[in-house]
């Protein structure tokens, strides 16, 4: 064979490679909106899910989904971004960063069932938390501070020493120059790494099913009050979210319309998911805008 | 001494500042190592009490192929703790997933680098990202409603087994591979293809004789990490694996993996049992293989710097 | 007042028995000395970037530093307000109103506030004109709105910039021309009051037009500040500057009035630096 049609042959079963990669994509994504967006409807999103019946919805999951990543959020970034700036602008070459940085680097390998299930080991059982949205906002917590570390870090990287050195001439320390200075800088790519992790975040469930638990008690949306225990606020309550959801009801399979729920829930998941990753680098990209013009 | 001067013997308002955010931050930091610090103890307490506590042999854990650790052999007085169909599982799984995604994702790789670079680019590039961000539990739930049936259809059984495992994890560290083969085969020298060419190469010569062989360590390095997640992946394996915790005999019969389960059983156990305690013993050998993965990569990067 | 010197051609002045090193000693005179350093050894790791650093700068003077890239005179300057202090090891006294600044009991950031500098390549940050200028202050004091509105026109005043961004101080400082950029850089540094201003290159990295007006401020400035500039352009450390200083392979080769140097270099080596020989 000459290498020309060597190269020919070569040529066609890359561009093959890359269409069934494509195709597998495209007909993944087709089948769970085909299959789970016609059931969706207010009722669905809305209504609390039933265990022996058809007719359940996806109400109490879907709050509990938001819920816990917002709570894992608040816990998250200020510890990620203590991190980061540590990392980026007071850390030395040497020992101390060296295992530092290999200890990140080996959380963010760690299968999320480990995390999980070390969370559950600690606050769960040893800190009698039991099954709650707390539990699972600190296992998510665990799950997402490496990757969330490390991409503010790269975000300050990111920003020229000139403004470092600016700040420093100015007779501002290194902590008001980075606070005032580099991180307003950051702050849109910072955001994009965030929305990023929270897709994530959302979509997670294997570190859940042993810290958030896996049912979700009907809740009372017109309490608020975070210390009554069907309020949605209450973060000791257990919550089943949408991904731990589509788990349960596929392992278990009780529910006679498990399916179209599974699927109308996977529908959900997916279009929130696509939604953070698409909308991140819009916003990130709309707050630089709006940063070098105002 | 003026004002000015003693103004500069003295601790000034942002070096006060910068001392506390300089301790803020790297409490921050040191929380993140003590997280990873207990995470290892703590498992690792839990797991290594089946063999101290519970007076399991390693080897009886690590070679038996029978699990059934609430029921007691009446022969040798110990319950069947043989991890090595969950073991065998999980290796078999994740190689395979590896093996089959590995050709794929180097060609869409190429067809992102060499022979289509922008157009390549800008459709497979989003198709990657948005194969990564798809939720683990997606992809098992696809298993579980396309892949299960379709193989029961093809080859009788229950559809469950080794092979919708491999298909299912195939799909989900593809992504992870080809992205990061993707920046590789990027880091390789312009030069490198332009004089592979300038010699009369033609562009697959100069791919497979210049361009692949110089990205090797980088290439390897993916799969290695694909490898890892295969291996840690839970929820979308346990859905169409059949979690029996037994030898498969093919492809199609219904198995396990460590994680599978690890999942299924943690929470009908009591803390403390052995029941319990073995289940800590395979996380811990998750914990464990987490960190070869990270040492086979560092190696592979070490080998790389070499050459 | 901008100076009017020809650089003359190098072989006038060659003869035998040139010095090696020529320090003009400014404390002999009835100079009054702004800052100066002594000892001054400045290294990277192993590496030795400056040896022997001993001068004074007069107050109220514009002094130049020159020499080839490499020569330590952009090293010299930054240690004076200790911006090498993370990246270098800096020996030696650098004595200023009176004490040692290179100590540990020297507060930096409060130092710094007296001896401001402004870079080769323009950094404003990604803030409104005004914010660029205020920032600073108001990290370490209260200030009416008043006062800094009088700070931010005096300072833009003094960097000759007002005239130009009166009407958009609300402006992103980002949005500014390369030249109008380093004249906000100077303003901001201004806005702090400084007693001396070191300036490395400010205009290397502007067209010919934006570098004559920073010139220009500088010349202005001088009145009330003193300023010590790094320089690699020979014709300007020869129009502005009252004292210049020639850095060869981390020494301080010669240092004099720069009328002298460019006119009658005492040392063979500044001669060829500066008739173009080497550099």
């Amino acid at each position: 064979m000459n290498a020309k049609r060597a190269d020919k042959i070569a040529t066609g079963v890359i561009y093959a490679i890359s269409g069934i990669v494509a195709l597998i994509l495209i007909a993944m994504l087709a089948f769970i909106l085909i299959r789970g967006v016609p059931n969706l409807s207010w009722h669905f999103l809305t209504s609390p899910a039933r265990a022996f019946e058809a007719g359940g919805g996806i109400g109490i999951q879907l709050f509990n989904s938001f819920y816990l990543l917002i709570l894992a959020m608040i816990i998250s970034f200020p510890i990620a971004l203590g991190a980061a700036i540590y990392l980026n602008e007071y850390s030395k070459k040497g020992k101390f960063t060296t295992v530092v940085r290999t200890a990140i680097e080996i959380l963010s390998s760690l299968p999320s069932v480990v995390v999980g299930l070390f969370g559950f080991l600690i606050f769960v059982v040893q800190f009698h938390l039991g099954f709650s949205i707390l539990s699972g906002a600190i296992a998510l917590t665990f799950f997402n501070l490496p990757l969330l570390t490390r991409s503010i870090e790269t975000s300050l990287a990111q920003i020229p020493n000139l403004q470092r050195e600016a700040g420093s001439a100015l007779g501002l320390s290194r902590w008001e120059t980075v606070i005032h200075i580099i991180l307003p800088a950051a702050v849109p790519s910072i955001v994009t790494g965030v929305v990023l992790s929270a897709g994530r975040v959302f979509g997670e469930a294997a570190a859940l099913i042993y810290t958030a638990g896996q049912s979700a008690p009907a809740l009372n949306f017109a309490d608020w009050n975070p210390f009554n225990i069907s309020s949605p606020l209450n973060p000791m309550r257990p919550a089943e979210t949408l991904a731990v959801h589509i788990w349960k009801i596929n392992s278990e399979g009780i529910m006679p319309d498990a399916n179209a729920v599974s699927a109308g829930a996977s529908a959900v998941l997916i279009i929130v998911v696509l939604l953070f990753n698409l909308s991140a680098r819009k916003i990130g990209a709309q707050l630089y805008k709006k940063l070098t013009s105002a | 001494m003026d004002n000015i001067t003693q103004k500069l013997m003295q601790k000034s308002e942002s070096t006060k500042k910068d001392s506390l955010g300089r301790a803020v931050s790297l409490a921050a930091l040191s929380l993140i190592v003590i997280v990873v610090i207990s995470i290892f103890a703590f498992v690792m307490s839990r797991g290594l009490s089946t063999f101290f506590h519970d007076g399991v042999h390693v080897k009886d854990f690590l070679f038996g192929s029978t699990w059934n650790p609430s029921v007691v052999n009446p022969q040798t007085k110990q319950p069947y703790i043989g991890a090595l169909p969950m073991i065998f599982g999980s290796f078999l799984v994740t190689f395979l997933a590896a093996i089959v995604a590995t050709p794929f994702a180097i060609g869409t790789s190429l067809f992102m680098t060499e022979i289509a670079q922008k157009r390549g680019t800008k459709i497979m590039q989003p198709i990657i990202e948005l194969l990564v961000g798809i939720p683990s539990v997606v992809y098992g739930f696809i298993g579980l409603t396309v892949v299960v049936p379709f193989i029961r259809s093809v080859f009788g059984g229950s559809g469950f087994g080794i092979l919708s495992g491999t298909i299912v994890l195939f799909v989900m560290v593809l992504p992870t591979i080809t992205s990061m083969t993707v920046d590789t085969l990027k880091s390789v020298p312009r030069h490198y293809r332009e004089s592979a060419l300038a010699i009369g190469a033609t562009r697959w010569q100069m791919i497979y004789k210049v361009v692949l062989r110089a990205a090797t360590p980088g290439i390897l390095t993916a799969i290695v990490f694909g490898m890892a997640r295969a291996f840690g992946e839970a929820l979308a394996v346990q859905m169409v694996i059949g979690n029996a915790a037994l030898m498969p005999h093919n492809l199609t019969s219904p198995a396990s993996t460590l994680t599978s389960i690890l999942t299924m059983g943690i929470g009908n156990t009591v803390m403390g049992s052995l029941q319990n305690d073995v289940l800590w013993t395979l996380a811990m050998i998750l914990l464990l293989m987490s960190l070869v993965f990270n040492l086979v990569v560092r190696a592979i990067g070490r080998r790389g710097e070499m050459k | 007042m901008v100076n009017n010197i020809e650089l003359k051609p190098a072989s006038e002045f060659i003869t035998e028995n040139m010095p090696e090193r020529y320090i003009y000693d400014l404390s002999a005179g009835d100079h009054e000395i702004a800052i100066s350093t002594k000892d001054l050894q400045v290294s990277y790791g192993q590496n030795l970037a400056l040896s022997e650093g001993d001068l004074s700068f007069e107050r109220y003077k514009i002094t130049s530093l020159i020499g080839a890239s490499g020569s330590g005179k952009s090293t010299f300057l930054r240690s004076l307000n200790r911006m090498n202090d993370s990246v270098a090891t800096v020996k030696g006294n650098i004595m200023y109103r009176g004490v040692d600044i290179n100590t540990k009991a020297i507060d930096v950031y409060e130092m710094r506030r007296h001896i401001g500098m402004v870079f080769q390549r323009p950094n404003p940050f990604a803030k409104s004109i005004y914010n660029n200028i205020t920032f600073a202050l108001t990290q370490r004091g209260q200030y009416t709105k008043q006062e800094l509105d009088e700070i931010v026109e005096t300072s833009l005043k003094q960097a000759a910039l007002w005239d130009q961004v009166k009407d958009e101080l609300d402006k992103s400082a980002l949005a500014l021309s390369g030249g109008q950029a380093q004249r906000l850089v100077i303003a901001r540094a201004l806005a702090l009051k400084p007693d001396i201003l070191l300036l490395d290159e400010p205009s290397s990295a502007l067209d010919p037009i934006s570098s004559a007006q920073v010139e220009d401020t500088l010349l202005k400035l001088k009145d009330q500040y003193t300023i010590i500039i790094v320089t690699h352009n020979m014709q300007q450390a020869a129009r502005i500057s009252d004292y210049t200083a020639f850095f060869h392979m981390g020494k301080v080769i010669e240092y004099d009035l720069t009328r002298k140097i460019f006119t009658r270099p005492k040392v063979a080596l500044t001669n060829d630096y500066i008739s173009g020989n080497f550099g």
